[in-house]
């Protein structure tokens, strides 16, 4: 019954993984692009395909993927010290965090070998990018009921149909997507499939999404008849569901789900040290210390059975699920915090990082799996259902 | 290895009804001699000076145990102390509390405030500066709270009591590691509060089915379930050294999390039993009156948070990731 507080086992990183930290800060004083906070604050959300190309020039994109195709043969652990680096300042990962969390590890897992060569090269030189195609306008968390639909032809499918939510999808070359190929709604976890679409095909557009804080990272798609070879089935046809829920698990078990707001307290940190104001926070700044220090306790534990070729699908979420609760209430306590002296507020920087961070905290829940959803999953992975 | 030894005198030495009945005042000589007899005083002690050697990463599951089973006695406690003075053998062979605080003027009395198990021990140790001092039970005059149930006491002692005793853990440091160990048996006591509630969930029926089918009870057991786990997690880490005693920013980190967990957890455990949740009859009582109390002992989270922050104020770490991630050794 309480297996799963079982499974969430106390693991340590191995001293390799700490040696490998130091290059990554040193590459990191070299070559991040200086931007303020409030740039940074966009965390693995941002952009940048200059900065994901040198990061792939160093070998680190794709890190766990083996080194026939390009990637660097890395452990979870390493990966882990890797992306917390990346988190901890703010790095512009954005353009190649799919490919390197998922859509990479998807091909290696489900692809042919024809796929492997194809894709996983290019996406370990951080040159090509990929969005993940999943949600559709009436399809976010009963994801198995999708729309979008792929019929065979003679010289492989045609794909009809719209997603939408895609991060940076108007900048990315593919997007996997999850589509009916037989069936209907009612067959619900029968009949799916993913397929490889290259966003340059005829018939595809995409269109970015512009949000609250005046950026354009979401999009939406929609494919008008898109001619697609036999090669863009991803997998066995019937499995989508099984594949995109090994996708999820990919998705949810990363330190991204404890790190969202730490640009934002190293923010408002700062300002507290340049002005004097440290003290005065001292509890809260203590609360943040003690839950972030052991939620990345919690984390390690999901990142060792990674490492153990394990899927920890129900511990991933339930991490994710208090993690995210977390990035949430640390910008809910700095915009009070922010207003405590209305003859003093802090600089503008600081308040367009708060700003920022406060209008995009509601997505840290809904992206990969709602909260509602998460609470499900943890719900039956307890047995009540 | 220990932990099994030790779960096995528990489970056939204080069922939930022994702990009812030393709350209510009958002896707790019979259950302290099953855990004397058993040898496990040096559990601690290093193997050189003729100990157990077991390490504190060890000890993390010997004091969940003590913890899950509400066991009413300083079990925890009574081991530790033995790591604390330089010599185990200036130890009395009975009981041992630690004293959260200790106030009085030199050649004055000494008083220490709501000590944990005092209605159970024969001696309390408290640190004064950098030393230790042992003082007897029996020569104090003993204040219960009146929190009905609570083993705990203020304790006062004429002048002159108590003997200064050499030790290796004093101060700061022995308020750390005393708090530890009640991170140690908070996170047992809300695994326990946690199981008797996924246990209820699944028996008690309405409308025609288990509480536990209805998605807000889902939910609150999701909540419930995160909070265990990362209670458990915090005090675990804190406890993982394999060599020597875990450091004062894990123990600050651990005490503050699972005191703040506990909270929640008793919270979510009585909102799905119910009202017989609260009855003396029904065992959830022995587990969350333990995690308000535990809380409060050796400084809830309000204190060490303010400790950790200090910390991290202080800390020339870049970033906070960098202070967060030196806080456990694992």
């Amino acid at each position: 019954m309480a297996d799963l507080l079982d499974h969430l086992r106390l693991a340590a990183l191995p001293p390799e993984a700490e040696a490998f930290r130091t290059e990554v800060k040193d590459f990191l004083a070299r070559e991040m692009p200086p931007a303020g906070a409030d740039i940074r604050a966009r965390s693995w959300l941002a952009f940048d395909g200059e900065f994901s190309r040198k990061l792939g020039a160093r070998g680190w994109v794709g890190v766990t993927l083996p080194k026939r195709y390009g990637g660097a043969e890395l452990d979870a652990y390493r990966r882990f010290v890797l992306m917390e680096e990346l988190l901890a300042v703010g790095a512009p990962v954005g353009a190649h965090w799919i490919a390197d969390r998922q859509s990479g590890p998807l091909i290696l897992k489900f692809g042919s070998e024809r796929q492997k060569e194809k894709y996983l090269g290019g996406i370990c030189r951080g040159e090509i990018f990929f969005g993940i195609g999943m949600s559709e306008p009436n399809s976010g968390s009963d994801l198995a009921s999708v729309g979008t639909r792929a019929v065979r032809t003679d010289q492989g499918w045609r794909l009809t149909g719209r997603k939408i939510w895609t991060t940076n999808g108007h900048k990315c070359n593919y997007v996997i997507a999850l589509v009916r190929t037989s069936g209907s709604a009612a067959d619900r976890h029968a009949g799916l499939s993913q397929f490889i679409v290259d966003l340059n095909l005829p018939g595809v557009t995409v269109r970015p999404i512009v949000d609250m804080t005046g950026d354009a990272h979401f999009s939406e798609m929609f494919f008008d008849d898109v001619e697609l070879d036999d090669d863009a089935l991803i997998g066995n046809e019937g499995d989508g569901w099984k594949q995109v829920n090994a996708e999820l698990a990919f998705e949810r078990s990363g330190p991204e789900r404890i790190y969202s707001s730490i640009v934002l307290l190293d923010a408002w940190l700062n300002w507290l040290r340049r002005t004097g104001r440290a003290q005065q926070h001292v509890e809260a700044l203590g609360r943040f210390a003690t839950h972030l220090a052991t939620l990345r306790q919690l984390s390690i534990a999901v990142t060792a059975k990674l490492a153990a070729g394990e899927s920890p699908v129900v511990e991933a979420a339930l991490v994710k699920d208090i993690g995210t609760e977390f990035e949430q209430a640390t910008p809910a306590f700095i915009e009070a915090a922010a207003g405590a002296d209305p003859s003093a507020p802090p600089d503008d920087e600081l308040l367009r990082t708060l700003a920022y961070v406060s209008h995009m905290a509601p997505t840290f829940s809904l992206r990969g799996g709602t909260r509602e959803i998460l609470r499900g999953m943890i719900a039956r992975g307890l047995g009540l259902r | 290895m220990f932990a099994e030894a030790i779960e096995a005198i528990i489970t056939e030495q204080c069922p939930p009804a022994t702990v009812r009945a030393i709350e209510s005042g009958a002896s707790a000589q019979p259950l302290a001699a099953a855990f004397l007899d058993a040898g496990f005083h040096e559990l601690l002690v290093p193997e050189a000076q003729g100990g157990g050697g077991a390490s504190w990463r060890e000890f993390f599951d010997v004091v969940a145990l003590c913890g899950a089973h509400a066991v009413p006695l300083p079990i925890a406690q009574t081991f530790a102390a033995r790591a604390f003075v330089r010599d185990s053998r200036t130890l009395p062979a009975g009981l041992i509390t630690l004293a959260p605080s200790l106030r009085g003027e030199a050649e004055g009395p000494l008083e220490a405030s709501h000590v944990p198990f005092a209605r159970v021990s024969s001696h309390v140790l408290a640190t004064r500066g950098d030393a230790l001092l042992l003082l007897a039970v029996a020569d104090a005059h003993q204040t219960p709270s009146g929190i009905h149930g609570s083993l705990a006491a203020s304790l006062r002692w004429e002048a002159g009591a108590g003997q200064e005793v050499p030790g290796s853990v004093t101060g700061d440091r022995f308020h750390a590691l005393a708090a530890l160990l009640h991170a140690g048996l908070l996170a047992g006591a809300m695994k326990r509060a946690f199981d008797l509630t996924m246990a209820y969930a699944n028996e008690r029926s309405q409308f025609g089915r288990t509480i536990g089918k209805f998605q807000a009870i889902q939910h609150q057991l999701a909540v419930m379930a995160e909070q265990v786990a990362v209670g458990r997690m915090a005090a675990q880490a804190a406890f993982a050294v394999d060599q020597g005693l875990p450091g004062t920013a894990a123990c600050a980190v651990a005490k503050a999390r699972t005191s703040e967990a506990a909270q929640g957890v008793a919270s979510i455990a009585h909102a799905v039993h119910g009202a017989i949740g609260i009855t003396e009859e029904y065992d959830l009582q022995l587990s969350t009156r333990r995690l308000h109390e535990w809380r409060l002992a050796h400084g809830s989270e309000a204190y060490w948070h303010r400790r950790v922050g200090q910390m991290f104020i202080d800390s020339d770490a870049a970033l906070a990731a960098d202070f967060g991630r030196s806080i456990f050794q694992t």
